[in-house]
């Protein structure tokens, strides 16, 4: 008999596993509706319970998807790499599921004593990681493997370029998003992800309101990461038919397609539980940080909260990709370096000391001190931006030069 | 053309103002497009539903659905076989076989006329060539069949179309208060 924190453990998995996949699928069904919804259409309505008429609102659709992709025919091309073609989808795949062990979804619900379990089960696969935050980046950038090896093992020069341009989209943007999470971790005094959900109820402010700068540079990378408009040029269907997915088919197509809304979902969770306070909600309705023990309704209740707070930043995610054209690549990659990176460490600095001064000089400060506080951190995002409207790092005239006689080159063309 | 050539008119880009850098009313711009469809998407959808909803064909004078041979007033076949339809059928899908009219009043009649429906693109040509007014599109959209062979309608289906549209749809002539050519 396998002793009851392993049950636990396998259940979570599973349980974990078997929603994320779910809510993948409907994702999917969810961001085909407001696609239709922008372009003043309706949108895929017509499925619903498989053998009967009932269409429940088109809710049989990701069942459909699902079958469609199985029964495809599955082509592998002579030219690729096997091996790595292969290893590209279960990789990324791989990682983007695994990442999800230290996300919290909630906080915790009461068990009775005679589970031997304790009194309380946290909702999270892995409770209590002290590295949490550090596993999840290390994880999340492990997706760019799966890219490269997928753009690369193609062999055919879309999938490359998609490859190519994802590989150095993800680098460059995981500096700001690391950044971007400093500032957090220099706030709350813990990596752990759960930790950080009490300290902003602890402060009774999210972080979002609290570290302006360091959440529009989070924001902003974390679209970046997860691969979605304004920021999808790995895999613009306009210039380069598929990106790094253009050969695969079938399952193969599928695993990537499914790790890619992984991708979205992980970037909601982390905007969630980074800056919108996880579970919790203003005025105290969900209860102390340190509760030692919950009514079972109220941990049931910080589980939709946080759900329905992942929703919304998801809908976002849907909403962004219809609102805002693409970004050039070199404004994406001057967006990266010459805005986020040095917004970044003005936020992580700025924050350093603020939080030194207000401990050496005030002691820790009362209510006053922590306004005055969340005041400088507004008054240094509002400057930081007019000072990157003013220095306009992303407008390049790359026209060609009439000052220099172009009459070789032209000559050439 | 080289890029120093003098008839090139180079434009310059307007500057942008301190709004457009600080990116904010492009962000709200985009988010209130979106919005805004929506609203439109939930109120009044550019979809029609088909089996449930039929869709608005507009004026059914220009639109070009099934095609049909018109009776003159005695009930006769108004064509006299003078092939200027199939001529000029970038198709070919039009099959007429001719011979002499039993009528005092026209030399030639058509023998059998058949047209592929599915080899038609319904593009109006034959319509636009008849120096009668026999053979003309009718707004009816919703063609379907079993199988290909039903898709070829002979003299007699055709005829039958214009019995089945004779009342919605008078000769187009006649709608547009024009004397049929006889």
């Amino acid at each position: 008999m396998p002793s009851p924190e392993i049950i636990l453990t396998i259940v979570k998995v599973a349980l974990m596993i078997g929603g994320l996949m779910t809510a993948a699928a409907y994702f999917v069904l969810l961001e085909r509706r407001v696609a239709a919804w922008t372009q003043d259409r309706i949108g895929p309505n017509r499925v619903g319970m498989p053998l009967t008429n009932w269409r429940l609102w088109g809710l049989g659709q990701p069942l459909a998807d699902g079958v469609k992709f199985i029964t495809k025919e599955e082509y592998t091309p002579a030219h690729v790499d096997k091996p790595l073609f292969i290893l590209a989808p279960i990789s990324i795949l791989v990682a983007a599921l695994a990442v999800f062990a230290a996300v919290p979804v909630g906080s915790y619900l009461p068990v009775p004593e005679s589970w031997g379990l304790g009194d309380k089960v946290d909702l999270v696969v892995a409770p209590h990681m002290d590295v949490g935050m550090l596993y999840v980046f290390a994880l999340s950038s492990v997706a760019v493997y799966g890219v490269v090896l997928g753009g690369w093992a193609s062999n055919n020069k879309y999938s490359f370029i998609g490859g190519l341009r994802s590989s150095a989209q993800l680098v460059a943007y995981e500096l700001p998003l690391g950044l971007g999470i400093l500032g957090v971790v220099l706030a709350a005094g813990s990596l752990d992800l759960e930790e950080i959900i009490r300290a902003q109820v602890r402060d009774g402010v999210w972080y979002a309101f609290a570290q302006p700068l360091g959440f529009i540079v989070f924001g902003v990378a974390a679209f970046a990461e997860a691969g979605r408009l304004p920021f999808d040029l790995p895999e613009c269907e306009q210039e380069l038919v598929g990106g790094y997915h253009t050969e695969y088919s079938s399952l193969k197509l599928l695993l990537f397609l499914v790790a890619e809304f992984l991708h979205m979902i992980l970037a909601s969770f982390l905007i969630v539980i980074l800056f919108f306070g996880g579970w919790s909600l203003p005025f105290g309705l969900t209860g102390a940080a340190d509760a030692e023990q919950l009514s079972l309704a109220m941990g049931i209740f910080r589980l939709l909260v946080m759900s329905g707070k992942v929703f919304l930043v998801i809908v976002f995610f849907m909403l962004a990709r219809w609102s805002w054209p693409r970004f050039r690549y070199d404004q994406l990659m001057a967006l990266a370096l010459k805005v986020m990176l040095p917004l970044g460490i003005l936020n992580l600095v700025s924050l350093a000391v603020f939080y030194e001064l207000r401990a050496n000089i005030t002691g820790g400060g009362g209510w006053g001190y922590e306004m005055l506080q969340l005041l400088a951190c507004w008054v240094v995002c509002g400057a930081a931006w007019l000072a990157v409207a003013y220095a306009r790092p992303l407008v390049a005239d790359n026209r060609p030069r009439r000052d220099i006689n172009s009459y070789r080159i032209d000559s050439q063309v | 053309m080289r890029s120093d050539d003098p008839n090139i008119t180079w434009i310059k880009e307007p500057e942008l103002r301190l709004a457009g850098r600080m990116y904010l009313p492009l962000f709200a711009e985009g988010l209130a497009t979106t919005f805004r469809h929506m609203a439109k998407a939930i109120t009044n959808p550019v979809t029609v539903s088909y089996p449930e909803e039929e869709p608005d064909i507009g004026n059914p004078l220009i639109y070009r659905g099934v095609h049909r041979l018109n009776r003159d007033e005695q009930g006769r076949v108004r064509c006299v076989a003078c092939f200027m339809c199939a001529t000029a059928c970038p198709a070919y899908c039009i099959d007429i076989i001719g011979a002499e009219s039993p009528w005092p009043d026209r030399e030639k009649y058509p023998e059998s006329f058949t047209i592929d429906e599915l080899r038609c693109i319904y593009c109006g040509m034959c319509e636009e060539a008849c120096p009668v007014d026999a053979i003309e599109l009718t707004s009816l959209y919703n063609l379907t069949g079993r199988s290909r062979e039903e898709m070829i309608f002979d003299k007699e289906k055709l005829l039958s179309v214009y019995d089945v549209t004779k009342d919605q749809e008078p000769t187009k002539s006649t709608r547009m208060g024009v004397k049929a050519p006889s």
